[in-house]
């Protein structure tokens, strides 16, 4: 155990260590995200921006009414809302603007147009490094989170800092564990056959290790992404990202 | 009418072959898998795809289960003069979509 | 969607998933059939042919392929794909017409486990030729 601790504390210590889950993949699937014109996570970014140009809800209103420019901003999410007085994620944002601003109703989580909008977003920030705040209010979720990956959980008893802090390079079956960054949300994912945010990820893992999952929008998901994002800091944004 | 992708060259030189790479929104589901409930999901794939320039074949594709999710397609076409890539494909239930692209010859 | 699968835990604090219970596969035998009624009375030859695909492939949910013939566009009259560890084998016919730039296409396939997958072009002279790839489907770790 404590040689698991000691490498995870190194990792996380030391960023040049960081790596992108584009390193683990195989060749083929790394030039399947290079190259636009064969990334099928680009079917949901052309949905995403069309939507992002729609006029819809009471206000009659479209993102691109308000917003001009969105470069650089899904790099800094999950930020702190002053006004809910807790950590939110990208996809709540836009879940915020439609419902407030626009006056329509929220999208389904997970739906393609919900992962659309945030992938044109997301693709608005790619190549630029990963810069998510944990100063000031936004320090105790940044805690809670970090305790949630640190927490051994389901019938396996595993946490997630087993895995992709103190066995990520080593593999699991065939795969490259990864160091778990979502330096690519939402991705194509070729085991999902489509494209997926990292909330179903993270339930996904969660089920892996036979536990309850963290509900759709939850505090606790959020609290976990905004550690993620800490976590993650300095590695370029890839949206939208294919892995297998 | 599913999302469709299609790239082509900007500008092609007489003649000389050129690559057009193609995404479709589509599961492709292979007839294989069962639901939470153990029940069989029922096949629905695009089975048949065509592409014309202006009003000559490219080529023809019968596409079966295999095919993965989000059909992925790139072939080679010439054009001698400009002109309109037209891809046509149909599904299981019988429906035809068509798509096109200009391409410009200098 | 979700599939239900079973999970083992090893000493070593490893998860290993266990495939489901195989669905229906092909058979080489089946695959062969279907090739020898494609090719009828030609004798099918190596060369000329080419299949490029992993041989380590880490999803086989989605594995690009492209087959290419080394022939004048003219003269291939088709070429067909068959995966004999699917449960259904015949991935892909294509034709080309006189607008195609070569005798080539690429696309992505699923591969349902470890296989030799075979590609086959029928020439217009009655000439059939073809390529086989012995490829791994490596089992992804954490599934959905």
């Amino acid at each position: 155990m404590i040689w698991r601790l000691a490498f995870a504390t190194m990792l996380v210590l030391a960023a040049a260590d960081k790596r992108s889950g584009y390193q683990d993949a195989s060749p083929e699937t790394r030039a399947m995200q290079d190259d636009d014109a064969s990334n099928p996570g680009f079917l949901w970014v052309q949905q995403g921006e069309t939507l992002w140009a729609e006029r819809t809800g009471n206000a009659g209103r479209s993102c691109a009414d308000c917003h001009a420019s969105i470069r650089g901003v899904a790099a800094r999410y999950p930020v702190f809302d002053a006004r809910l007085g807790r950590p939110i994620t990208l996809a709540q944002r836009i879940q915020q603007c439609r419902v407030e601003r626009q006056g329509a109703g929220p999208l389904a989580p997970d739906s393609d147009a919900l992962l659309g909008l945030t992938a044109y977003v997301g693709l608005q920030s790619r190549g630029m490094p990963i810069q998510v705040s944990i100063d000031g209010p936004a320090r105790p979720f940044y805690e809670a989170g970090k305790a949630l990956f640190e927490t051994r959980q389901g019938q396996f008893n595993l946490s997630c800092a087993q895995c992709h802090d103190g066995l990520a390079g080593q593999r699991l079956a065939g795969s490259v564990i990864p160091q778990g960054h979502p330096n690519g949300y939402p991705e194509y994912r070729l085991e999902w056959q489509g494209m997926g945010s990292l909330e179903r990820r993270i339930r996904n893992c969660m089920i892996g290790v036979r536990a309850e999952p963290f509900a759709a929008d939850s505090p606790e998901l959020a609290d976990l992404e905004l550690y993620l994002g800490w976590r993650a800091n300095g590695l370029d944004v890839e949206t939208p990202a294919v892995r297998p | 009418m599913v999302r469709v992708l299609i790239s082509v060259p900007k500008r092609v030189k007489r003649g000389e072959a050129f690559d057009v790479k193609l995404l479709i929104s589509h599961p492709m589901e292979s007839g294989q898998r069962r639901d939470a409930m153990g029940e069989a999901i029922p096949r629905d794939i695009i089975n048949s795809f065509v592409c014309t320039y202006n009003d000559d074949e490219v080529l023809r594709a019968d596409l079966f289960p295999a095919i993965a999710a989000n059909p992925f397609l790139s072939f080679a076409v010439t054009a001698e003069q400009s002109g309109t890539l037209t891809m046509t494909f149909i599904d299981d239930h019988g429906v035809v979509q068509t798509e096109t692209a200009s391409v410009t010859v200098e | 969607m979700m599939r239900r699968r079973f999970l083992v835990l090893t000493g070593s604090g490893l998860i290993v998933p266990l495939a489901p219970m195989h669905p229906a596969r092909a058979t080489p035998v089946q695959v062969a059939a279907l090739i020898a009624e494609l090719v009828g009375d030609a004798t099918l030859r190596d060369e000329r042919v080419k299949l490029d695909l992993p041989v380590m492939v880490e999803n086989g949910n989605s594995v690009g392929m492209t087959v290419s013939v080394d022939a004048a566009l003219g003269d291939v009259r088709s070429i067909d794909v068959f995966a004999e560890g699917n449960p259904l084998p015949h991935v892909l016919r294509v034709r080309f017409g006189p607008r195609a730039g070569a005798p080539r296409i690429a696309t992505r396939i699923r591969l349902a486990t470890s296989q030799t997958v075979t590609a086959v072009a029928k020439l217009a002279d009655g000439s059939c030729w073809r390529d086989r790839v012995d490829l791994l489907v490596t089992l992804a770790a954490c599934i959905d």
